[in-house]
């Protein structure tokens, strides 16, 4: 944007992030000197990159103007299934556990369409039927045993490094090859939404579903591709979170919506519909995560922790929707 | 003659309960200018949206350059190459100036990548053409209406179509855009293209267009060349009826009601002095940027005013918020019947009653009976068209969600009204209804102010009128001024 002034580069909900994450990364860093490290960057990295999978596909859900709370139902369900299919029946291959979690998440993504975009359901109610859906069916066939022993070819991947690094005290920390996924998807998004028509369709019906319809965006079918790419890439984070955790657990994930879209919203991402940026997302999930994972090296109370990622929570998406007000009432030009 | 382009047989169209066309017949051909007229709510948008692909008819056959089309989608009906300004506009409130000028064009030719320089390209070319001096990376969201018109219209003629329509393009325009508007049409015509305007405005109609369709109810009345219509006929059968136009001059009477002095905020309007008595319709008119609308929103507390005195019915009034305000008995119908006045989703009843709601609790309760009285009351008296007052005002044609703004400060029996641009998009029969309604409250000793750009309704309803230029007032005069005179005040070309 060339005519952008200087002022709103600044105040931008993007650069409020940035300002927190380096303030509080200063005053940990202040109490904790082993926070400021190479190793702190790693293990944040792993900690955070299956929220950063999620928060992806979610944000594309929500910047077209649609919500979906079934994602963590279809993580678990997309993670569970093909590892008990793969142990039971003695198949020991990568590409099938990814395949069959992609083509899960897919699954459900068009289930979620055709509730919103075709029986024109609301999407909170037609994702909260589907995830309960999901837990119930996941809960009658398969308990809520988890499976701690992964077929080998997949256990293996979560050796698989891209460097390690040797601190000084002689630890090592290595980041994991399934890294790179998220970094790719972070990418490719980004390109999509500002470069395709297809993106730019995703903002128009969040921004005016009607004025889209009649403009000639065919609304459904980018509707079913929200939800079926959202699917998708929850299938995907799916699997790499039981590589990570190296079980199968049928139920882990269920509950994490509300942090994943409130690391949305707090990345500028407007709940309403028709805003929101890959990089803003990026930055609300590193935050968010910085709070959960490292406030204890600050010296802060478990029990506090909570507290402080309630606070900055209610003020990141305070902070976007009185933006938002402020705009709607500020003098037009 | 030239060939037909469109042609339309018998479409009809309802919307649950309400037959919004009933049979409707139309013929449009290459190079005419075609004006649509019509009553508010007598189905002028939704044979446009039929048009369009936005709506399916009922029944009905649409024909485009000969062949017959069915299933028409908007993406069919762009694809053969027409465009439309809808009278809500359709932008995008979330994309920037250009990608909504663009937009239109790349979804025409079916473009898979979004081209950002070619968007501002087209953009700025666009905005050259009609005049308009608008930010291309600014957010739509952050537009006046007027320039978001601006938007739908750049949108709609940059790019080549063959059919062009036009639903009310100009409410929101001062006339300098006006006839830049007008003199695109006329070149678009020259080339060949059919065109067809929705407009209230008469005189925007004898300007600009060749051939007349009226219709009434959902039903076609009449057609021809627009020579053919002298103003009585084109009235009568517009509205059935015939409306005498006369201009509203009150007894003279000393009771001041609103004493302005010396009235300031920097940047908007600068020591503006003013006196409204019992029975006078106080018109203030200026061009875009003159101050007029700023000053309704001080008068309002909206943007209130940071100096001066304001004197109502004799006390002396402190206006600093929109609650000062109310508490004093101002109302103030917006410019932005949409953002501002409305609630879309609510209904008819809810909306009118918005403002006057605490008059309605009786012992802690709401008296719903009293409030469906006072909102049928209206629904008559200011000629709303709808089967009740429970549909939703998104269900409502153009000019009738106007009458439920207006309807929703009349109901709060103030002692002040300010009207910004009153009867924007209302057909001639109701507006001449309201302006009766002005007239009776202010002889009753209600002060009204209306602030507009529409002289022919200035000079006939408004017995006062206060020219602005440049945040000042710069001329004071009565009704016996006519319209182009008062054109040469508002910039400047005459007067002292
Ligand atoms: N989506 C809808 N749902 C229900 N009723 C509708 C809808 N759209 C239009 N109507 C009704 O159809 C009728 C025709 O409306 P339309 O908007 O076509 O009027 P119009 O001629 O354009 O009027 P105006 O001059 O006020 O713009 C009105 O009675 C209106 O209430
Ligand atoms: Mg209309």
């Amino acid at each position: 944007m060339k005519n952008k002034s200087i002022k709103d580069v600044l105040t931008s909900t993007e650069m409020i992030n940035v300002y927190i994450i380096v303030a509080l990364s200063m005053v940990i860093g202040s109490i904790n000197s082993n926070f400021l490290s190479v190793a702190t960057v790693i293990t944040l990295s792993r900690a955070i990159m299956v929220t950063m999978i999620f928060a992806l596909g979610e944000m594309l859900v929500i910047v077209s103007g649609g919500i979906d709370v079934s994602f963590p139902a279809v993580a678990c369900a997309a993670l569970f299934v093909p590892i008990k299919l793969m142990v039971d029946n003695g198949i020991n291959n990568v590409w099938f556990a990814f395949g069959l979690a992609i083509i899960i998440g897919l699954v459900f993504g068009a289930l979620n369409a055709t509730l919103t975009a075709v029986v024109k359901l609301p999407p909170l109610i037609a994702t909260l039927g589907v995830s309960s859906l999901i837990n119930g069916g996941m809960l009658a066939f398969f308990g809520s045993k988890e499976i701690s022993n992964l077929p080998k070819a997949v256990d293996a991947i979560s050796q698989k490094f891209l460097f390690t690094y040797t601190a000084p005290t002689g630890a090592t920390y290595s980041l994991t090859v399934l890294f790179l996924i998220p970094v790719i998807l972070c990418i490719g998004v980004a390109l999509m939404l500002k470069y395709t028509m297809l993106g730019r369709g995703i903002y128009a019906i969040g921004g005016d579903q009607n004025a889209a319809r009649i403009a000639g965006f065919n609304v459904v079918r980018i509707k079913y591709f929200v939800y079926m790419f959202a699917g998708a890439i929850t299938g995907l984070g799916a699997m790499c979170y039981c590589i990570l955790c190296r079980t199968a657990n049928p139920k882990n994930l269920m509950g994490s919506e509300m942090m994943v879209i409130a690391a949305i919203v707090v990345g500028g991402t407007r709940i309403s519909g028709g805003h929101g940026k890959v990089i803003g997302t990026v930055l609300g999930v590193v935050l968010v995560g910085l709070i959960q994972n490292n406030l204890i090296m600050a010296g802060v109370p478990a029990y506090w922790q909570k507290f402080v990622v309630g606070l900055v929570i209610v003020l990141g998406t305070s902070i976007t929707s009185l933006k938002a007000k402020k705009i709607a009432q500020s003098a037009k030009v | 003659m030239a060939e037909v382009f469109l042609k339309l047989e018998g479409i009809k169209k309802s919307f649950g309960g309400v037959r919004a066309l009933k049979g409707v017949d139309l013929e449009i051909r290459k190079g005419e200018v075609h004006c649509l007229a019509g009553e508010n709510g007598c189905g002028k948008s939704t044979l446009i949206k039929v048009i369009s692909g936005a709506h399916d008819p009922d029944e009905g056959n649409i024909f485009i350059e000969g062949k017959k089309v069915e299933n028409l989608k908007p993406i069919d009906s762009i694809r053969m190459g027409i465009q439309v300004i809808y009278q809500d506009f359709a932008v995008f409130p979330n994309l920037t100036v250009a990608e909504n000028i663009a937009m239109n064009r790349a979804l025409m030719t079916g473009a898979k990548k979004m081209d950002w320089k070619e968007a501002r390209k087209l953009a700025i070319e666009a905005m050259e053409m009609i005049g308009a001096k608008m930010d291309p990376d600014i957010l739509v969201e952050r537009l006046s209406v007027a320039n978001k018109q601006m938007v739908a219209i750049c949108r709609a003629i940059i790019n080549d179509a063959k059919f062009l329509i036009l639903d009310e393009p100009t409410t929101a325009l001062t006339a300098k855009e006006v006839e830049k508007l007008f003199k695109i049409i006329r070149k678009l015509k020259e080339k060949g293209i059919a065109i067809m305007i929705v407009n209230h405005k008469l005189d925007e109609i004898y300007e600009i267009c060749d051939k007349l369709t009226v219709l009434r109810n959902g039903e076609y009345v009449s057609n021809g060349d627009i020579t053919e219509y002298d103003r009585a006929r084109f009235i009568r059968d517009l509205t059935g009826r015939d409306i005498e136009e006369i201009k509203y001059s009150p007894e003279e009477d000393e009771n001041e009601i609103l004493r302005v002095e010396h009235l300031t905020r920097v940047g908007a309007f600068e020591d503006v002095s003013f006196t409204l008595k019992k029975g006078d319709v106080l018109g203030i008119t200026g061009l875009l940027g003159s101050g007029r609308g700023e000053l309704g929103d001080a008068l309002f507390g909206l943007a209130p005013a940071q100096s001066g005195k304001i004197i109502l019915n004799g006390k002396e009034i402190q206006i600093h918020s929109i609650q000062d305000a109310m508490n004093n008995k101002i109302a103030y119908v917006p410019e932005d019947r949409l953002t501002q006045g409305l609630f879309l989703e609510r209904s008819i009843l809810d909306n009118t009653m918005a403002a006057s709601i605490k008059n309605y609790f009786k012992k802690g309760k709401l008296d719903y009976k009293a409030m469906e009285i006072a909102t049928d009351d209206w629904i008559k008296t200011i000629g709303v068209a709808t089967p009740s007052a429970k549909p939703a005002i998104r269900t409502l044609s153009g000019g009738n969600q106007q009458k439920v703004a207006i309807a929703k400060w009349l109901n709060t029996s103030p002692d002040l009204l300010v009207l910004n641009g009153p009867t924007v998009g209302v057909d001639i029969g109701s507006k001449s209804d309201i302006h009766a309604i002005l007239h009776r409250l202010a002889k009753g000793g209600v002060g009204i102010i209306v602030i507009s750009d529409d002289l022919s309704e200035l000079v006939q309803n408004c017995n006062k009128m206060i020219v602005m230029r440049n945040g000042k007032v710069a001329e004071v005069i009565d009704n016996t001024v006519d319209e182009t005179t008062l054109a040469d005040m508002l910039s400047g070309k005459q007067g002292g």
